[in-house]
């Protein structure tokens, strides 16, 4: 190992060995409870070194002394290591270990802070028993699809309006598209004000959010609203990447637009119909901040001979409303696995379609 | 798409799109005018201009802008600051990752690569609960502050926004020719050197579109601040301050109008500068992913 100088190796094994200490020092000073290291005083403020600052720099100063090691051979492995070790951690902390911990407390009475002991399946058939959470999955399933097939209804005729020969398409684009900018939360609050002050101004009724099966609906538009503009522009992509030459070719046949359009256009685009399906679906699925903000799931109605309450909440929103405001965490968590399993069932569906429709092509 | 169009159709088309625009923009032209209003010129007239001048807009987003509920320009600190950060760490170590996982040819590699893939159908609202109470955990442990934290936030998003930002980024990466790299080593390019001197400079279009991809996301997401910086928290975006200032202000319209229109106008500045890339971003993520 003539290749490495001294002050290199001294440097790399002086990380490594500091690093470590750090490391330990600073779980130990947490496992211990001793808290943080008190160095000394500066008059009456005492000079603290942070248990967390030693644990973060220990690690840091160990990932240095790891791609100052002197070798050749290895070298291209640690550097391996230390490219994947930043995201990779972020990674398993917030989603992996937080997903395996999830489904585990849905089968205890967990409350947030700690649990107690295991329930089995007590949590999944309580929520069962919830008219209001049966009403929150069906109303979640009509809005979905609804919102399926009118933000693609809508979207697409946008798309074909926007690919035919208009002045100031570029202007039409970006405005059709610009709802989509604005957080769905902010959204909601514009909305409210123009269903509750300016559409009663028209209408001379009742505000529509004031009404349950109104509100509904009212929450389809707002959505149509937002989104519509977004799977507008994928679906100029696939009109664009549609050969000119066989446009033109119908067109010398003496096809109708109509036939044109049902016959080239639909058939030649039908990824792209895939892709926006699933798009829709999936957020219209997870629609949260619009249904917060509109009108944060109430609306009274009559289901299954129950007075509920909360007559336009979503999956997501109940899931929330169950856990965080209502402090039933492990009852929550067990719908949110739930709301996880479906999910997954759409996402399988869906690589299924497209895998075939690939091996099709 | 050569024959010649008779102009009815091209007119009845373009009034067309122009009666959609005035629908899709009403929204924002309402909330522009109502602004700049008293509140009872909102109740009694939100449609027309009566009683709406640029006087007025001053005074009622003065009254807004520093209102203890929102304080316009510290939440607006703190939104840039978690996006920017976020979107920088998000590029850098997605790009890193990606490109070992592109480069190396092991199982590690292929079942890291799944499991990030595998990963991007789990719900928020799976990991959330947990989530937040391992954070409040864990950081009390080792004492640094995860929760009511700018950092604390940024790492949550570095890890929600990993999996996309890397299965775009492989995407890319597996389409560089592989023999630059060879020559490079044969020149005696640590690997290192090789990705941050000649891969990294040429990932610039797809880190334009994962940047756009996650910042509109971490802009206007109101979930995981919510429930990791809380209603109270020393850290406010912008999406916790307008709730928190629509729920004080309950209907007093004066009030909220002109929050929402702060609110929103960062990303309409943004959206005029760069209309085309954020567009063609767009796409590119949707199609992808």
């Amino acid at each position: 190992m003539g290749t490495f100088s001294t002050g290199r190796k001294v440097a790399s094994f002086g990380s490594l060995i500091l690093g470590l200490v750090l490391t330990i020092a600073g779980l130990g000073l947490s496992i211990t409870g001793a808290g943080d290291l008190i160095l000394g005083y500066s008059g009456n403020t005492p000079i603290i070194l942070g248990r967390g600052a030693m644990f973060v720099c220990g690690i840091i100063l160990f990932f240095v002394g790891l791609y100052l090691f002197p070798t050749l051979k290895y070298h291209r492995t640690i550097i391996n290591i230390i490219f994947l070790f930043p995201l990779l951690f972020a990674f398993a902390v917030t989603v992996i270990i937080p997903l395996f911990l999830g489904i585990g407390y849905s089968f205890t009475d967990w409350n947030g802070i700690k649990m107690t002991g295991f329930v089995g399946l007590s949590n999944y058939t309580r929520m069962f028993k919830q008219p209001s959470f049966l009403w929150s999955i069906l109303l979640t399933f009509l809005f979905v699809v609804f919102n399926m097939i009118l933000v693609n209804l809508v979207a697409f005729l946008l798309a074909l309006l926007c690919t035919s020969r208009i002045k100031g398409l570029g202007f039409f684009r970006a405005a059709y598209f610009l709802p989509n900018l604005i957080g769905g939360l902010v959204l909601g609050y514009i909305w409210q004000f123009i269903f509750s002050n300016v559409v009663t101004k028209f209408t001379g009724t009742y505000s529509m959010l004031s009404d349950t099966h109104t509100a509904f609906i009212a929450v389809i538009i707002v959505y149509i609203w937002q989104y519509a503009g977004y799977i507008m522009l994928i679906y100029i992509t696939g009109l664009n990447t549609i050969p000119g030459d066989v446009l033109e070719a119908s067109a010398i046949d003496g096809a109708s637009p109509t036939q044109t359009l049902f016959n080239i256009k639909l058939p030649m685009i039908a990824p792209t119909i895939t892709i926006c399906t699933f798009l829709t679906l999936t957020s219209a699925f997870k629609q949260f901040d619009v249904n917060l903000a509109l009108t944060n799931g109430k609306g009274s109605i009559d289901f299954l001979g129950n007075y509920i309450a909360n007559g336009t909440e979503m999956l997501a929103l109940n899931i929330y409303t169950t856990a965080v405001i209502n402090n039933d965490y492990a009852l929550g968590q067990a719908k949110a696995v739930l709301f996880f399993i479906i999910l997954a069932i759409v996402s399988i569906v869906q690589v299924r379609i497209s895998n075939k429709r690939e091996v099709e092509l | 798409m050569h024959t010649k169009e008779k102009w009815p159709s091209v007119v009845i088309r373009l009034i067309i799109a122009v009666v959609i625009a005035a629908y899709v923009l009403f929204p924002f032209i309402l909330l522009l005018i109502n602004s700049g209003k008293e509140t009872s010129d909102i109740t009694s007239n939100p449609v027309s201009t009566a009683g709406a001048s640029f006087g007025q807009l001053m005074t009622n987003i003065k009254a807004v802008i520093n209102d203890p509920n929102f304080m316009f320009w510290r939440s607006f600190g703190s939104s840039a600051l978690i996006t920017v950060l976020s979107l920088v760490l998000l590029a850098l170590f997605g790009a890193m990752a990606a490109w070992v996982i592109c480069r190396n040819k092991t199982v590690w590699s292929t079942v890291i690569y799944f499991i990030f893939i595998a990963s991007m159908i789990i719900p928020f609202q799976v990991v959330m609960l947990p989530l937040i109470s391992s954070f409040r955990d864990v950081g009390k442990f080792i004492g640094i502050q995860m929760l009511q934290s700018v950092s604390g936030l940024v790492f949550a998003y570095l890890g929600f926004g990993g999996a996309m930002t890397v299965f775009i980024l492989t995407g890319f990466i597996k389409g560089v020719p592989y023999t630059l790299e060879e020559a490079a080593a044969i020149d005696g390019c640590r690997p290192e050197q090789t990705f941050f001197q000649i891969i990294f400079p040429l990932l610039s279009p797809v880190i334009t579109t994962v940047t756009i991809l996650n910042g509109m996301w971490i802009w206007n997401d109101y979930l995981l601040p919510s429930m990791m910086l809380g209603q109270n928290g020393k850290v406010m975006t912008i999406p916790i301050a307008i709730q928190k200032f629509v729920g004080s202000y309950v209907k007093s319209w004066d009030r909220i109008l002109p929050a929402a229109l702060l609110a929103i106008t960062p990303m309409i500045i943004i959206f005029l500068i760069a209309q085309r890339q954020i567009m063609e971003g767009m796409i590119e993520g949707a199609v992808k992913g």
